[in-house]
């Protein structure tokens, strides 16, 4: 079966100012994103999506001329978990992005010249901030959920902590409400591996060629922990691209060859500033927000979906559970699932079946309840 | 899903008797979220499951149900003194490694404890050892011994001698035959024990 592909185009909010949470100011403060489905009369029907630390505001259908389309457009669209003939879907690139938000290749309007290093430090609670303007500018009171998988789980439950009346319920999936040593030493890798680049020159390349090797290696630490060791071996074995041992130093393995094309395409698409800024505001994210998890989510009401992957090393179980355990405490209404897979952190961009039959029953139970409890349908 | 249409369960038409209108529930080990399911709708509680199979997690979730993934044993810990009306382990207590340690728990997080097992001493099961020599299979006890999921082989006299060493009050009690409800020795007749119990005061 082929349809026609569905074209989006990128839209663009812009604010004044945004006071951010280490006190400075910032401003202009363009957020860029995309809306699918939608919004219906009562403004009930709006889901955001939260994208993790490379995405961007383009989650699904395609961009004119494109072949690929969004990233997440397995789960949305008709028919499927954000069911776009239901629900309103809108997804947003984050503050500090360096695809039609603001960031640090921005133009710092002081200067006239990209910010650089000149750019403020963010954090997870600001890119929230900025969404809730959109969502505001939007005209949405309340959004029937917020979700997101890595980083953006870490905003959904900035959205919990910040903004609890303003949603209805929330799906922080493969995620964690702090980073662990090992999650911070990965990230600090990747930082090293683009500020040992000559070309990074201080965080000051726009006018030259960007620090690409940097920014590559630094893609291939990343890539290496979104895999687990069983899909390694499935997709690449120990599979040679030459049967002797080659020239010295090439790469020789397909894992190799994989992970070197994968660096190199990525710098296509990805500022390396960029991934200095949103790295650190993920090391940083205190879900809990400074507070024990007795009290972290005292003002929630919103109900709560937390998934979690088997194979998933890099942000293991046990850190979906600590925010289960929260939710707990806090006696929230909330459900938990495991699910089975060999994907590794990856798997909440690839287990597709199980996260649209968990996410697709959660939401319309979400929906149910908000059209009873707003006395539409009995 | 119309409940209404459905045949009820015996042990979970029990249980639906005893839970007040409106209560919270705890569900340890709640399988496909039919009693849970049954008690939202009959009774309007609120609650949770908790089950660790994957398999059970999606039928929960699929009925809209809050549902839990992990293992019952460290489930408990996490909440808080009489956070629910009821904490409820129905045919799930027997597959527990630790069982005290879990009802303790059990009891001090739900103001009262739903029990249901099967009985052990059930006259079948005692003629099976008796003149087979073997390990009883039969309705109460279904499994195979190289692959059944229960831990502990307990009778209805075992565990109301267990409420008393442990000072744990029998609330109400009610005991099953093949599908009908028993008053007479249920320690021999019964395949299943249902027990609704509290900490004595």
């Amino acid at each position: 079966m082929t349809t026609k592909p569905v074209i989006v185009q990128t839209q663009y909010f812009t604010f004044d100012e945004l006071r951010l949470e280490n006190g400075e100011k910032l401003g202009p403060v363009t957020i860029a994103f995309e809306t699918y489905g939608q919004l219906d009369a009562r403004k009930a029907n709006a889901v955001l999506i939260l994208h993790a630390l490379t995405g961007d505001a383009h989650a699904a259908f395609h961009h004119e001329g494109e072949k690929a389309p969004g990233w997440w457009d397995s789960m949305i669209g008709e028919g499927k978990a954000f069911d776009t003939n239901k629900y309103f879907v809108i997804c947003s690139n984050v503050l500090g992005g360096c695809k039609g938000s603001t960031g640090p290749s921005s133009i710092n309007p002081k200067t006239g010249k990209p910010y650089a290093l000149d750019f403020p430090l963010i954090t997870i609670n600001d890119m929230v901030h900025c969404q809730k303007k959109l969502i505001d500018h939007l005209g949405i009171e309340q959004l029937l959920t917020v979700v997101g998988g890595s980083m953006g789980g870490q905003q959904a439950l900035s959205w919990l902590v910040n903004y609890p009346k303003s949603i209805r319920s929330a799906i922080p999936i493969a995620t964690t409400a702090r980073h662990s040593p090992q999650q911070i030493a990965f990230n600090e890798a990747g930082r090293l591996a683009i500020m040992a680049d000559p070309l990074w020159n201080s965080g000051h390349y726009y006018e030259g060629k960007p620090p690409d090797k940097g920014l590559a290696v630094a893609r291939m630490v990343g890539h290496i922990t979104y895999m687990s060791d069983v899909s390694m071996a499935e997709k690449f074995g120990r599979q040679k691209k030459w049967p002797s041992m080659g020239e010295k130093f090439t790469a020789d393995f397909e894992v190799e060859g994989y992970l070197r094309y994968r660096g190199d395409n990525f710098v296509k698409r990805f500022d390396a500033n960029s991934y200095l800024y949103i790295t650190k505001a993920m090391d940083h994210f205190d879900g809990f927000a400074g507070k024990s998890v007795q009290d972290a989510f005292g003002h929630v009401v919103a109900k709560v979906l937390v998934i979690a992957f088997k194979s998933d090393w890099l942000y293991p179980a046990y850190q979906s559970k600590e925010i289960v355990k929260a939710c707990k405490i806090a006696g929230l209404e909330t459900s938990y699932c495991e699910v089975d897979s060999t994907y590794g952190h990856d798997a909440f961009l690839l287990e597709i079946e199980e996260e649209t039959h968990l996410i697709q029953h959660f939401l319309k139970k979400i929906l149910h309840d908000c059209e009873v409890s707003n006395g539409h349908k009995k | 899903m119309d409940i209404k249409n459905e045949a009820i369960r015996p042990d979970h038409r029990i249980i639906l008797e005893w839970i007040k209108p409106g209560a919270t529930v705890l569900d340890l080990g709640c399988g496909s979220g039919d009693l849970l399911y049954l008690l939202i709708k009959e009774k309007e509680a609120r609650g949770h499951g908790i089950d660790i199979s994957n398999e059970e997690i999606y039928k929960c979730v699929a009925k809209g149900l809050n549902v839990l993934h992990g293992d019952i044993e460290n489930g408990l810990a996490d909440y808080k003194d009489q956070s629910f009306d009821y904490v409820i382990l129905n045919q799930s207590m027997q597959q527990i490694l630790h069982v005290d340690r879990v009802l303790q728990d059990a009891l001090r997080v739900g103001k009262k404890v739903v029990v249901g097992f099967p009985n052990f001493t059930y006259y079948r099961s005692r003629l099976q050892i008796l003149f087979r020599g073997k390990t009883p299979v039969n309705a109460s006890l279904p499994y195979q011994w190289y692959e059944t999921p229960n831990l502990h082989f307990l009778s209805i006299l075992d565990f109301i001698d267990y409420c008393r060493t442990k000072n744990v009050a029998i609330e109400e009690k009610s005991f099953l035959g093949t599908a009908q409800r028993l008053q007479f020795f249920p320690n021999l007749f019964a395949q299943t024990g249902i027990f609704l119990i509290s900490k004595a005061k």
